[in-house]
């Protein structure tokens, strides 16, 4: 057996959810293994490939805590206003008018300042991470490598790297993603649901600018998302029947982008295509533990949502934050990091919140995904109440933006 | 060899009966969800209010990783290594003891495993004392008075083992009619988060019979705290309620003045 290499803590995957972990647990004091399949040029080689993220304020705070805000920023697009439509696409109204009823969240409104969210390129959050992680002495990055083996002692887990090298470490975070083989082999179960719908995203560059409001239909077929991005561009995510999806996906460019165009208005000009297009079967995965001996899940491996809110990512950096805190805490009183009931804390922060926004987020898809009348009567009644009252328009801009219940230090407001 | 609790010359605090039930229960020490889960979920309480007393006292940096390198500290009744773990992650030198053998072999079992340095050893306080140990910077008696024959005895000896300038931190249970209700009925019948019989009540100490063998030993008092439960919030908390589980810090006086 070789002499393993002994850190804090070994993160394994180096994606968005892993290298935010392996930063902000070395800021925090922790030595740390990371350990990503990946090799780290070819990923920052790779053009942009269309997928973005919607940062919720209370989020972009823990990249600003960490001093990566200014790498980022020049290339975030903020949402400063978010307009609901209960609207069915204008290529189905003779009018084309959507209807009445909408809701309208102004950042302004909010106290903490902030935009409401930022619409950032994976890629710009991947060079950010990727730069901060090699400048950070306190990680020992291993890349491309993969874990042939890891156990999980009563003392300390092992991992062994396929190349033979050996690392030890009172706690693994697996960060390994929706698939996780960490989870797998800790025999964690997972609910699943999946949706009979497709979630198509793709880029557009516009003619006039979109001033920052991200626009969101609810459409028989499944919510259409427009958010703003850098360069007079938008990202969409077009939710589509399961059954009708692959046929617009075949689509050529023209075709495709008349279908956008149809359901997108011409508010912003005449469109263009500016990225592939992207699907996704729209499915929702939970694991019914967020932790095993020496064990914790973040991100996509703990659960993924359906992508209707935007939260995917956001739910990921609000692991790390919990964990972070979860871990100093401990430190602090000399605790065992790894231990059941320093890990206890960490899933009782998050796995109740995942199951809050899964559930709310499924029972609004299940309740907008639809054209029954007396949905739409219902739905008409609930959006004019939330516009009304202004106390609910801002539960809802601060659940959205991820600024609410007990937030760790690193998504506090202030400097 | 641990030291038998039987092959312990001459005078013994220790009531062997109690020994025998802990001996029962250490192999489930560590674990978070097991037997002991009231103990792990109350230890953080604990540790914090020991961290920030020395901290306090030697003038550390309580935000420092080892905040308490190169304090020399004994934990009597360290049971299954609940606090000596974190004192020495804290960065103290560790000596633990405890006069049930079965808690020591757990104890440094789990320590290697850890991979922490702690001096465990089966004994008791007198014959600690009787061993000629130097004395320490920090002594922690942490509800092990309460099972003690001889709790006024206990206490002088374990300020014999304090440094002049030292720390001695004793917790315990108060005798009075809520601390039976809640520590006795409470934690042993109703919420069965100790087994039945782990506490005599008429054992409890009043704060004044913890207090009054310390200032005999030379020790000054320096503070008095509550722990209680919240039984809503299902967490601990440092009050100034001592009518169940209180702390009780004090100071060795130094001998020349």
């Amino acid at each position: 057996m070789n002499e393993a290499q002994t850190t804090d803590v070994i993160v394994i995957g180096g994606g968005l959810a892993g290298g935010l972990a392996a930063l902000a647990l070395a800021r925090a004091g922790f030595s740390v293994a990371l350990v990503d399949a990946q090799d780290p040029a070819a990923m920052r080689a790779a053009a942009f490939d269309g997928r973005t993220t919607a940062l919720a304020y209370g989020c972009a705070r823990v990249f600003r805590r960490l001093g990566l805000w200014p790498a980022i920023a020049p290339e975030a697009e903020p949402i400063l206003d978010i307009l609901v439509t209960d609207g069915r696409a204008r290529s189905r109204l003779s009018d084309g008018s959507s209807s009445p009823f909408h809701l309208h969240f102004d950042s302004r409104e909010l106290e903490a300042g902030e935009p409401l969210g930022w619409i950032v390129e994976n890629r710009v959050l991947r060079d950010a991470l990727y730069d901060a992680v090699a400048a950070e002495p306190a990680v020992a990055l291993f890349a491309p490598a993969a874990v042939a083996s890891a156990e999980f002692g009563p003392g300390a887990a092992r991992a062994t790297l396929e190349d033979g090298r050996a690392l030890a470490a009172p706690l693994v975070v697996a960060a390994d993603g929706k698939n996780s083989a960490l989870r797998r082999q800790a025999g964690l179960r997972v609910n699943r649901w999946s949706y009979p719908q497709t979630g198509i995203v793709v880029t557009v560059a516009h003619e006039r600018p979109h001033k920052g409001v991200a626009q969101e239909f609810f459409l028989p077929s499944g919510p259409f998302a427009i958010l703003p991005m850098t360069q007079n561009r938008s990202s969409l995510v077009w939710t589509e029947r399961g059954d009708a999806a692959p046929a617009y996906l075949v689509l050529d460019d023209a075709a495709f982008l008349k279908e956008i165009e149809n359901r997108f208005g011409d508010y912003l000009g005449r469109l263009r295509l500016a990225g592939p297009r992207w699907s996704y079967p729209l499915s929702f995965h939970l694991s019914q533990r967020f932790i095993a001996p020496r064990l914790a899940l973040i991100g996509d491996a703990a659960r993924a949502i359906h992508p209707i809110a935007g939260q995917g990512y956001n739910l990921g950096v609000k692991d790390v934050a919990a964990l972070v805190e979860t871990l100093c805490d401990a430190a602090s009183l000399g605790l065992d990091i790894g231990h059941g009931a320093t890990l206890a804390r960490y899933e009782r922060w998050r796995r109740f919140d995942s199951t809050m926004l899964a559930l709310g987020t499924d029972v609004l898809n299940r309740l907008f995904s639809n054209d029954l009348a007396p949905l739409r009567l219902a739905r008409a009644a609930g959006m004019s109440a939330v516009g009304r009252v202004g106390a609910l328009r801002r539960f809802f801009m601060r659940q959205a933006g991820a600024d609410l219940g007990e937030l760790p230090a690193l998504m506090q407001p202030g400097p | 060899m641990p030291a038998d609790a039987e092959t312990t010359p001459q005078r013994s605090s220790v009531d062997p009966a109690e020994i025998e039930k802990f001996s029962k229960m250490a192999a489930e020490w560590w674990d978070p969800f097991g037997k002991f889960r009231p103990l792990h979920k109350f230890n953080p309480i604990r540790l914090g209010y020991i961290r920030d007393a020395a901290c306090a006292h030697f003038r550390r940096d309580r935000r420092a990783r080892r905040p308490l390198e190169g304090l020399r500290l004994l934990d009597v009744g360290c049971g299954g290594g609940l606090v000596c773990e974190p004192m020495s992650r804290l960065g103290a030198t560790v000596v633990g003891i405890d006069a049930a053998p079965a808690n020591i072999e757990v104890a440094k079992l789990h320590a290697a495993e850890a991979g922490l340095d702690i001096d465990y050893r089966a004994a008791t306080l007198e014959a600690l004392l009787e061993a000629g140990e130097p004395p320490f910077d920090i002594v922690l008696n942490l509800e092990v008075v309460e099972h003690v024959a001889d709790p006024a005895a206990f206490l002088k000896d374990s300020a014999a083992l304090v440094k002049p300038g030292g720390l001695m931190i004793v917790a315990t249970i108060n005798r009075t009619l809520k601390a039976f209700a809640l520590a006795k009925i409470g934690a042993e019948y109703i919420l069965r988060w100790l087994p039945r019989g782990t506490h005599d009540p008429r054992k409890f100490l009043k704060p004044e019979e913890v207090k009054a063998p310390l200032a005999e030993a030379g020790m000054t008092v320096t503070a008095t705290a509550g722990v209680s439960y919240q039984p809503l919030l299902d967490l601990w908390r440092v009050t100034e309620d001592t009518d169940v589980n209180y702390m009780v810090t004090a100071v060795k006086r130094s001998e020349r003045i």
